[in-house]
């Protein structure tokens, strides 16, 4: 391969300035998400090709209005403009918003002041007309001393002059705006100056300013740094004082390069604001979205959920009857198969989701929703930006605790990570589907609704009132510094654009699948060996039973369900299993319900397969679905059926509260940066759910 | 009592007098809410927290806590003769 060159380019902007359009246009799909070193925070890049012998490699910053972060997600841009263990950008692309100009330069003006090579990308060029906008762009490069350009990305018209610019970008000034320091504090500035020469000014004043969301600052750079923190009221006035001085210096050139035709402003978002934020029917319109996203959760999902799971069982007894029978044959077929299959199984419903709540954000409605919930959602610890994570909970707690990045307060945070997991993800939705089928009689109340659908809706209400009851609680008993606020933009409304979308759905499915998958089919397979080995007993099964029986007159079949079943108690996970029965024998669960509570660890879902693992080894009937075999099951000291109402309802109860899930924990424990969270959701959560299964099976016995 | 953002109605202006600095985030600042500018209430939410409005072109929502710390002086009928 030739030898190419490459040029590092970091895109930033206001959210809301079509910063992801651009990103698309220029990537299309040579994207991928990794890591940043030493700091739990995705970074999303992409390569794009500039001429034979020069790429690039542009990575998508999380939208900002400023370098000085107010939230987990902006942090990552300050992080990756100034920490050391980052690699530096080459050139900085700093996507700007037409409309909103005024506020975007604020955050060029910043990065002109880190003395980086930066183009001005002013974006949706195409709406100027329209909104009676005229801007002078060659005058604006000269008042900037920068490279401007303007863009219309999702027309794609403007990206091949970006690509020039930034091929070109050896040739940009990188000197800072006007002297805005020296208007500051002058004094001071010349003694930070003094001290830190080994880098620009800005940057030393970040550091001095910002110094708690750096990672890896040497004991001399602190020592330094701290010097000029004594007084720290006095530096909050000069970051305001910084503040205003930036807009005036904005203002001065908008007033030569900028004007705007009022009357040609259209009164759209007035008018659908109106509408959407109307204390009736803004609820109304909330609601029915709603209703609207959880019906095609179920209805659209469902097709595509059958096929896989199918497709699954298909591929396994496949592999079990072609490949040579064997140990790498059964981890292949009960461990690996099924393990990616419960995966797979997911993707339907996430994509749908985040199809959905993509919808709802690229147009501008979720700003919207925000403001109609803050009030609410504070009683509850949590801020209106909680609202997007709880409504993705219901289809999967792990793409859902990532979202709640951008709430600026750490306590509003914490809370909305820890209260998540009580929304019923669609892994609960197999468990809850089996056994209600299996208890509540298939019978219509007022010939409308069915007992049966009733049910299963009292299990969603009961998830959301766990999980704003335990904000309530955790608001009132958590003592966590940190002061909380919530500015929030309200953009304009826009039609989204599919290309966006599409790119989202991507990249969350792709999250989800790598994140969550790994320990999901880690876990299938360490309960495969735990199922299928065992102490001697286990490897001694066909004598031991053969004794046993020898009298009986046994078929060779009978025989070897005989076996299958002896095995499978004196398994690893079989003696775990009787282990714990004496724990959850209140909860009127036998050892069996324990193997699969056990296993519902690596996904809750698995509950069901692993029955049907149990039963299946157990009756010889192949055809009996995993339903029959559950209804048929007997309990051994009663004589009756396991699987009753009171079992139902306490297993249940049991399955709405507990926190069975190592992908969520582990995210949790990423995202907290923390053991104590996720383990105080194990153990609380799961506290929860043994009382009130108790309660359940003890008032219905 | 002096007149903060909180005093205003829905379609209401005002130019903004004072902020208290030490209470109000550096972000609302950043995002255009400066002294001089003139800021018109857009819509309060059904709970009647947070409030939409829009300063120096943009348009923000925050919630009442700290649309207290923004003095203003109401601009009844001055509208034409602020806009600039």
């Amino acid at each position: 391969m030739r030898n190419t060159e490459v040029i590092k380019v970091a895109l930033i902007g206001n959210p809301n300035t079509g910063k992801s359009s651009i990103f698309n246009q220029l990537t299309g799909l040579n994207q991928k998400v990794s890591n940043y070193p030493g700091v739990t925070v995705e970074k999303k890049s992409g390569t794009t090709r500039l001429t034979n012998k020069v790429t690039a490699t542009i990575s998508d910053l999380p939208g900002t209005y400023s370098i000085n972060p107010s939230s987990l997600d902006e942090n990552i841009v300050l992080q990756a403009l100034l920490n050391p263990d980052n690699e530096y950008p080459d050139v900085v692309v700093v996507v700007a918003d037409v409309e909103n100009l005024k506020r975007n330069l604020f955050l060029f003006s910043q990065i002109k002041d880190l003395e980086l090579p930066a183009i001005l990308v002013v974006n949706m060029a195409d709406q100027m007309k329209r909104k009676g906008i005229s801007l002078d762009i060659e005058q604006l490069k000269v008042e900037l001393n920068s490279d401007v350009l303007l863009v219309s990305a999702r027309k794609n018209i403007g990206i091949e002059d970006l690509r020039k610019s930034i091929l070109n970008y050896k040739q940009l000034d990188t000197s800072t705006i006007e002297n805005i320091s020296d208007r500051i504090d002058a004094d001071f500035f010349s003694r930070v100056r003094q001290s830190f020469k080994d880098m620009t000014l800005y940057k030393s004043w970040l550091l001095i300013t910002q110094h708690h969301n750096f990672s890896n600052i040497s004991e001399n750079l602190q020592k330094r740094i701290n010097s000029f923190r004594v007084d720290t009221g006095q530096l909050k006035k000069m970051q305001n004082r910084e503040t205003i001085l930036r807009y005036q210096y904005i203002n001065n050139i908008l007033k030569k390069t900028y004007t705007v035709d009022t009357s040609k402003a259209t009164g759209l978002r007035f008018k659908l604001d109106k509408v959407l934020t109307h204390r009736i029917f803004g609820y109304v319109i909330f609601a029915s979205i709603l209703l609207l996203i959880f019906q095609s959760i179920f209805d659209w999902a469902s097709v595509p959920m059958d096929f896989i799971d199918a497709t699954f069982a298909k591929l396994s007894e496949l592999t079990k009857n072609e490949l040579r029978p064997g140990p790498l044959t059964n981890l292949i077929a009960e461990g690996i198969i099924p393990g990616i299959g419960g995966i797979i199984i997911f993707i339907p419903q996430i994509a749908i989701l985040f199809f959905l709540i993509s919808i709802l954000e690229e147009t501008g409605y979720m700003s919207r929703v925000v403001f109609l919930m803050d009030k609410i959602m504070r009683r509850f610890g949590m801020s209106g930006k909680s609202v997007i994570p709880l409504i993705s909970g219901t289809a999967c707690a792990i793409p859902a605790i990532m979202a709640a990045r951008n709430i600026s307060g750490w306590k509003e945070r914490l809370v909305t990570i820890l209260v998540t997991p009580f929304t019923t993800c669609s892994a609960r939705l197999p468990v809850y589907a089996i056994i209600i089928a299996l208890v509540i009689p298939n019978q219509r109340i007022l010939g409308i609704f069915s007992f049966q659908g009733l049910t299963l809706m009292g299990l969603y209400l009961l998830g959301f009132f766990a999980a704003i009851s335990s904000g309530y609680l955790l608001n009132h008993t958590l003592k966590v510094k940190g002061k909380s606020f919530f500015v929030i933009e309200m953009p304009n409304y826009k039609i989204p654009s599919f290309k966006n979308i599409l790119f989202n759905v991507l990249e969350k499915t792709k999250a989800f699948v790598f994140g969550a998958g790994k320990i999901i089919l880690t876990i299938s397979i360490i309960l495969w060996f735990l199922a299928s080995n065992g102490p001697a007993t286990f490897s001694n099964a066909s004598e031991i039973v053969k004794k046993e029986y020898i009298d009986q007159g046994l078929s060779e079949s009978e025989f070897n369900q005989k076996i299958a079943s002896y095995k499978l108690e004196h398994s690893y996970i079989g003696i775990a299993g009787k282990y714990i029965e004496p724990a959850i024998k209140p909860l009127g669960y036998d050892w069996k319900i324990g193997i699969a509570l056990l296993t519902s660890f690596a996904a809750r879902e698995v509950f069901v397969g692993t029955l049907a693992t149990i039963y299946s080894v157990e009756s010889d009937n192949d055809t009996a679905t995993i339903k029959e075999r559950m209804a048929n099951e007997i309990n051994q000291d009663t004589g009756e059926k396991q699987f009753d109402l009171p079992v139902g309802m306490s297993l249940l109860i049991f399955y709405a509260f507990a926190m069975q899930c190592m992908s969520t924990l582990a995210i949790v424990k990423r995202e907290t940066n923390s053991w104590k969270w996720p383990l105080l959701q194990l153990f609380g959560m799961t506290a929860l759910a043994y009382l009130a299964s108790l309660l359940t099976f003890t008032l219905l016995k | 009592m002096k007149t903060t953002i909180a005093d205003l109605s829905v379609g209401e202006k005002g130019v903004i007098q004072d902020i208290s600095f030490d209470n109000v985030p550096l972000k609302l600042l950043e995002m255009g809410c400066l002294p001089g500018k003139e800021v018109e209430l857009m819509q309060i939410a059904p709970l009647q927290d947070p409030l939409y409005i829009r300063v120096n072109g943009s348009h923000l929502a925050i919630r009442k806590e700290t649309a207290k710390l923004i003095q203003i002086t109401k601009s009844e009928n001055l509208c034409e003769i602020l806009k600039s």
